[in-house]
């Protein structure tokens, strides 16, 4: 299907975007989809450190057989509107793993949108994301999980935690549960909030300056999105990048 | 090493520290008892720096330096260490990760050389030895999962390895049996007993004070030092209590 118009607010999956630019970024950008194929029993892994001075949108289609796995880990420090769009269709006993981190300020909008469809039984699903933002950043995610009717047995969670270095930043999160089947698990959990100012006066009471002690306590928060990565050093990867958008931030 | 004169700070709008003077050279270990709400804590965090502590007249010199000029970190750098009555958990980073960059810090702003991780856990273990703390403890996140008891050792660790010139100790003793107590007492002697460092050791109980001998003991009382002695003056107030002292 071809978009002919670009969306507005008033869809759903589009309501926290920026439409400035999205307008700048055109209509055919938005046709532009990836497909992900992992067959039945394959495994896939994917790091990806997404950003730059203007409008990105990356939109994702994986299907994965029967006992694949895909895993997704994104740090989106855009320094324009930045969207990173997964949609998951999950076959019986697959597993889909989603860590994501939106990080940055300015007046940018950095963005994850999800869709997880549940076709099949036995098929689980984790995501978590994290979103650091100040000046007037925003970090969105938009989390949508499927679960058919016969998918019984189904493993879904996603966890959101968003930390506002200041007043003016902010953080939107929309988790969508859409759930046919009656044996299954889905956990979703959304939190907003400040940095630590107790952790952040000890470890400045020790001799830590407030840059670092700032980076320190950025770094356990975000931590927790690539924590199912093996690789080590892909997973420095991610968090360096996420780290580095950091200085400037205010303190 | 530490002087303190006519101290006012208040936290929110209410003044907690009422021209609080006190002098502490080199070489003393100063205990500090008082009644509940006497000022204890607000004191020490005052010392320190914490936010939400306003200093609204009076002045803190230390080695030289005006103290309530600098802030938290600076503080630590020049040489002040805080011992936390109730020590804060981060979640999601290593003892050994917090104290190493603490450390380098310190000593990065001290012109010296950082060290390097080998030679940090060497040192590290060290200190853990002294507080008969398992050094995979401090391969733990700071303070997360720690008893009441755990967290005021982790402390004395941290001293340790900070190896301060003067530390204040708010209530150190609280929550410690009385094994961690002889432990963490001995810490304190081994680390802060030196002809060129100093201690402000604040407490409610006798019994830290029987194991940390202090050299001078002052009575905190409605915001000020009411009463400077030496050790028999914590005694005479474990067995009157604080209304004989303060009448």
């Amino acid at each position: 299907m071809t978009l002919a118009t670009l969306p507005t607010r008033r869809d759903e999956a589009w309501r926290y975007a920026d439409m400035g630019a999205l307008a700048r970024l055109g209509v055919a950008a938005l046709d532009a989809w990836q497909a992900i194929d992992v067959a039945a029993g394959e495994s896939l892994t994917r790091y990806m450190v997404i950003g730059s001075d203007a409008p990105e949108v990356l939109r994702i289609r994986v299907s994965l057989g029967e006992g694949a796995r895909a895993a997704f880990f994104v740090t989106n420090r855009g320094g324009d509107y930045t969207r990173v769009e997964l949609e998951v269709r999950l076959a019986k006993g697959a597993h889909f793993e989603f860590g994501g981190v939106t990080i940055g300020g300015g007046d940018a909008t950095r963005e994850f949108v999800t869709q997880v469809v549940h076709a099949e039984p036995e098929a689980t699903s984790n995501q978590t994301i994290r979103a650091v933002h100040w000046d007037t950043g925003t970090g969105n995610f938009l989390g949508e999980i499927k679960v058919a009717r016969h998918a019984q047995k189904t493993d879904a969670a996603q966890d959101f935690k968003g930390l506002l270095l200041e007043a003016g930043a902010s953080a939107n999160v929309v988790p969508q549960l859409q759930i046919f089947a009656d044996d299954v698990k889905c956990a979703h959990g959304a939190t907003v909030g400040e940095l630590d100012e107790a952790a952040r006066f000890y470890m400045m009471a020790r001799g830590v300056d407030p840059a670092t002690a700032q980076r320190l306590l950025v770094q356990a928060f975000i931590g927790d999105a690539f924590v199912s990565l093996d690789d080590e050093a892909e997973r420095a990867t991610l968090l360096d990048a996420a780290l580095s958008a950091l200085e400037g931030a205010r303190l | 090493m530490l002087t303190i004169t006519d101290l006012h700070a208040s936290v929110g709008d209410k003044p907690i520290l009422k021209g609080l003077s006190l002098h502490v050279p080199a070489g003393e270990i100063h205990a500090i008892m008082g009644p509940n709400g006497a000022g204890k804590s607000t004191l020490a965090n005052v010392l320190g720096g914490k936010p939400g502590y306003e200093v609204t007249g009076g002045s803190v010199a230390f080695r030289g330096q005006d103290l309530l000029a600098l802030d938290p970190h600076e503080r630590a750098a020049a040489g002040l260490f805080l011992g936390f009555q109730y020590p804060v958990e981060i979640p999601g980073v290593s003892n050994v990760q917090f104290l190493r960059e603490a450390l380098n810090a310190q000593r990065k702003s001290r012109g010296e050389e950082p060290l390097s991780g080998g030679e940090f856990l060497k040192l590290a273990k060290e200190k853990a030895g002294l507080l008969k703390m398992d050094m995979e403890m401090l391969k733990r996140q700071v303070n997360v999962g720690f008893s009441g008891g755990e967290k005021k050792r982790a402390e004395m660790v941290q001293m340790g390895i900070l190896d301060p010139a003067f530390a204040v100790l708010d209530e150190t003793d609280s929550g410690l049996d009385i094994d961690a107590l002889r432990i963490v007492g001995a810490g304190i002697n081994a680390i802060m007993r030196s002809p060129d460092k100093g201690v402000l050791l604040i407490t409610h109980y006798q019994r830290l004070l029987d194991v940390v001998r202090p050299d001078k003991v002052s009575i905190l009382a409605g915001g000020r030092i009411v009463e400077t002695g030496g050790p028999e003056l914590a005694l005479r107030l474990e067995a009157e209590g604080y209304d004989s002292v303060m009448a």
